[in-house]
């Protein structure tokens, strides 16, 4: 029986209240935002790529549940230092078990919302110059559809 | 064919003037059990959605295994016998609400379906271009959204009467807007079901009627908590839903005045709304009937009226009184806690609902944290989101009150939202360093 106290394991609040990398990268080559319109939860994730496609860092900030907040904390200390193709092949299940505490599918969403947003992110160059690997677009759903 | 509807406390609180929700609780099965965490379940989400009393889980179900057929279109003896109990489910929300006749009653699939019936045939009637539907900034997405749908439709215009920073709507604003915007129909709920407010829903009436517009309440927070009387409200159309009644969820309940059901073109078409149907056209049945296109709820109606049954075996004025002083003192008690803020007045203005946010939570953290103590309460923007904007807020947390919660599941709510602020408090937690960090 899942006990739901667990969702708030130290583990989970440490990242919420001493975030990794939360607010703006100045330096950012790729970035983009998403909101969960049912819980208001809004999370923007910044990149800097290098030329040889890695990830030099990932920032995140917004506002929203310890759920969505810690998940990102995570998802940006995760994927630092890999490359673009490590970090497009992170999946959804992976960022669930990086997470811990098994989640209902409704509290899944908060905790994916980061993923998704820094998936999209890898595909949403600051400018044109920056990265012309990836193109302009994301085929994938709209994060308000997804809600 | 009716199930005992009988309370099983009303001989002993009938004597005095409150009820005894230990007592109640025994009519209520699932109230008997413990929720995911194994801790006793406190349903405090009765807004939302309200529970089930035995009676109107065995009236549905005597339904189903004895006499359920079509309705009034068999001759056999089970569909006269549906046909019976359905009509008779009628004359008890009939008796329920105090309408004038059957005809003012029509059986809906909600609150929600009853205020699209009138948008789609009144409002399409009526509202053209640049008229004006007042509603009150606090509606719930049921009450904002068919009219957005109208306006895209013929041109009419919606707007909003806004809150005073007390939480209440000013009756010198309602006045003024009256007034000044003309409208063709004034459409509020009784009650707030974020704000807990209670409306003067008789005196808007009468001042909407004066000033030339029609008027919907949206009692679907009224009728479940309070006795209603529609003769006294004077309003045109009132529309609530069984389901936060104790009644079953597919059914609701869309009063209207005879004359104007009578004149209003009919909404959805198909069997059991027509008087004749040929190659070529078809007339309408009369209201109700007009209204309630092919098969209609049936055990819904049946059920629904089997709550309104149990409601009044308890009576709603102490319904009403019990959850206002539950929703005291959980108001007062919450008021007390630090970083705290209530969505909504104080309590003397209000029913049972008290919705509230805490400095630097998130409601869904609140609610994910009292379902750990077995606590049931709405986190999020409870379907009414321009009444959040307009408070600055994405979401709140909502203890809501009825015939069977108790003061010691109120104390266990305060002190669940006490120990919420202690856990999500922000002290002196450290992320463990990642050992790869340059």
């Amino acid at each position: 029986m899942p006990n739901e106290q667990d969702i708030y394991e130290d583990h989970v609040l440490d990242h919420y209240e001493d975030p990794y990398h939360r607010g703006d990268l100045e330096t950012a080559t790729h970035m983009d935002e998403g909101k969960n319109p049912l819980c208001g939860d809004v999370i923007q994730i910044s990149l800097r790529l290098a030329p040889d496609g890695t990830i030099q860092e990932a920032w995140f900030d917004g506002e929203g549940c310890v759920i969505s907040q810690a998940s990102a904390s995570m998802l940006t200390e995760k994927i630092e230092g890999k490359t673009v193709e490590e970090a497009k092949a992170f999946t959804a299940n992976e960022m669930l078990d990086l997470f811990g505490p098994q989640l209902t599918p409704n509290r899944q969403k908060c905790c994916l919302l980061s993923w998704r947003v820094m998936q999209s992110a890898l595909h949403s160059p600051i400018d044109d110059g920056a990265d012309d690997d990836a193109g302009p677009s994301f085929g994938g759903p709209s994060l308000s559809e997804e809600s | 064919m009716q199930a005992d509807t009988t309370p099983t406390d009303t001989t002993q609180s009938a004597a005095n003037h409150t009820l005894d929700p230990d007592q109640l609780r025994g009519d209520f099965p699932i109230l008997q059990r413990t929720t995911a965490s194994g801790a006793p379940l406190a349903f405090l989400d009765n807004a939302a959605s309200a529970q089930r009393p035995q009676s109107v889980i065995d009236a549905i179900s005597d339904c189903y295994q004895r006499y359920y057929a079509n309705v009034h279109r068999g001759i056999h003896t089970l569909s006269e016998e549906s046909t019976a109990a359905y009509e008779s489910a009628r004359e008890t929300t009939r008796k329920f609400i105090a309408a004038a006749s059957r005809a003012e009653v029509v059986f809906a699939a909600g609150t929600t379906a009853a205020i699209n019936t009138v948008a789609r045939s009144w409002g399409g009637q009526h509202l053209g271009k640049d008229d004006v539907v007042l509603l009150t900034i606090a509606e719930h997405h049921a009450n904002i959204v068919p009219w957005h749908q109208l306006s895209q439709r013929t041109g009419c215009r919606v707007e909003f009467l806004p809150l005073r920073d007390d939480f209440t709507i000013d009756t010198a604003v309602v006045a003024e807007k009256l007034e000044s915007l003309r409208p063709k129909l004034f459409s509020f709920m009784s009650a707030s079901n974020v704000l807990g407010t209670n409306f003067p829903v008789a005196q808007w009436t009468a001042m909407a009627h004066d000033a030339g517009a029609a008027v919907l309440v949206d009692a679907a927070q009224g009728a479940p908590h309070q006795a209603i009387d529609v003769q006294k409200w004077g309003a045109d159309f009132v529309v609530f839903s069984g389901h936060k009644a104790c009644g079953p969820t597919g059914i609701g309940v869309l009063y209207g005045k005879e004359a104007l059901l009578d004149a209003m073109p009919p909404f959805l078409g198909g069997g059991g709304m027509i008087d004749r149907v040929t190659t070529t056209g078809f007339t309408s049945a009369a209201p109700p009937e007009k209204f309630e296109a092919g098969t209609p709820p049936i055990t819904e109606a049946i059920g629904l009226a089997a709550a309104m049954d149990y409601l009044q075996a308890v009576g709603l004025d102490k319904i009403e009184q019990h959850e206002h002083r539950l929703c005291s003192v959980a108001d007062a008690a919450l008021r007390d806690i630090e970083g705290v803020e209530i969505l909504g007045p104080t309590a003397d203005k209000k029913g049972g609902i008290v919705s509230f946010t805490m400095a630097g939570i998130h409601a869904h953290d609140i609610a994910q944290w009292l379902d750990t103590r077995g606590i049931a309460v709405r986190a999020g923007h409870h379907c009414a989101m321009p009444l959040h904007e307009s408070l600055g807020k994405t979401a709140s947390a909502r203890a809501s009150f009825y015939l069977y919660n108790t003061l010691e599941e109120v104390d266990r709510f305060v002190e669940a939202v006490q120990e919420a602020r202690q856990k999500f408090a922000r002290g002196n937690r450290q992320r463990r360093r990642r050992t790869s960090q340059q």
